[in-house]
């Protein structure tokens, strides 16, 4: 029943990161690459999880995928106040249209 | 073919479509469902992984916090009313190039390190630490093997969501 193959879970996880990294590269829209880099923390959990039978008593990887999920939230907070204070600012969250930093 | 292979290829694919969508559709909307999808999927992978605490905590962080803050991000950002969300894809031939190279490297990585992964897990079904749920497990591990990481990570959770709620008011003219 356990012989779900590691090496196919292991590839799942790399189609998930790589399909995250191509959001992030691809897309223009600030929320749209913030959904990229959640597709990449899920990829990693995932491999966690997976890796995690090999230490059942210690659950390391089930405990390191539960962290990964609480720095994950910390960040899609941050980074949605850091979107909605720049379209307050420049009317528009395109990453190709922000080009100044500071107002000046 | 045993029902569990067959649930986790089932679920594989879905998250593997939704994932696609993610990328492939120009509507902001879509894409967050996709994402949803993708989410829930995965729970469902966890679930047959054996971890039933950690695909509960999926649900209630992503699908219920996450995925919800998205949300509202693409609400609030959000100028013309009564119009689809579009966002615009650049780069597509390098972003392509770039994503089909790491992808084939991580997949030349764990198919050559597959005497390392054939190294023979623990029967988790004949287990008695499987029979029960691993929450005691987590639980306790969090106390005491994973204190110091625990305390940090609670540390950097509350200084970014007072970071945030701090960036996200209106400036105060005082």
């Amino acid at each position: 029943m356990i012989d779900m193959p590691l090496t196919h879970i292991l590839v799942l996880g790399a189609i998930l990161f790589s399909l995250g990294i191509l959001a992030v590269i691809v897309k223009r829209h600030a929320v749209v690459v913030l959904m990229g880099i959640e597709l990449v923390f899920n990829a990693a959990n995932l491999n966690l999880v997976a890796f995690n039978r090999y230490q059942p008593e210690l659950m390391g990887g089930q405990v390191f995928s539960l962290f990964v999920m609480v720095i994950a939230a910390a960040e899609t907070a941050v980074a949605l106040a850091l979107v909605l204070k720049v379209y307050q600012y420049f009317r528009t969250i395109n990453l190709d249209q922000i080009r100044q930093t500071s107002e000046d | 073919m045993n029902t569990v292979l067959l649930l986790f290829y089932v679920f594989g694919f879905l998250a593997i479509l939704a994932a696609a969508f993610i990328v492939y559709t120009r509507n902001v909307l879509y894409a967050a469902f996709g994402l949803l999808v993708t989410l829930l999927s995965l729970a469902a992978i966890f679930v047959l992984l054996f971890a039933d605490f950690v695909a509960l905590t999926q649900l209630m962080v992503y699908v219920g916090g996450v995925l919800v803050l998205i949300l509202f991000g693409i609400m609030l950002s959000n100028r013309v009313a009564g119009r689809a969300i579009q966002s615009e894809s650049v780069n597509i031939f390098s972003g392509s190039l770039a994503a089909g190279v790491l992808f084939s490297w991580l997949v030349y990585f764990i198919l050559t390190a597959k005497d390392i992964l054939k190294l023979p897990g623990p029967d988790l079904v004949n287990n008695s630490v499987a029979a029960k749920s691993s929450i005691t497990t987590i639980g306790i591990r969090l106390i005491t093997n994973f204190a110091l990481p625990f305390e940090v990570t609670s540390f950097i959770l509350l200084i970014a969501l007072m970071g945030a709620a701090y960036i996200s008011t209106p400036e105060h003219h005082d």
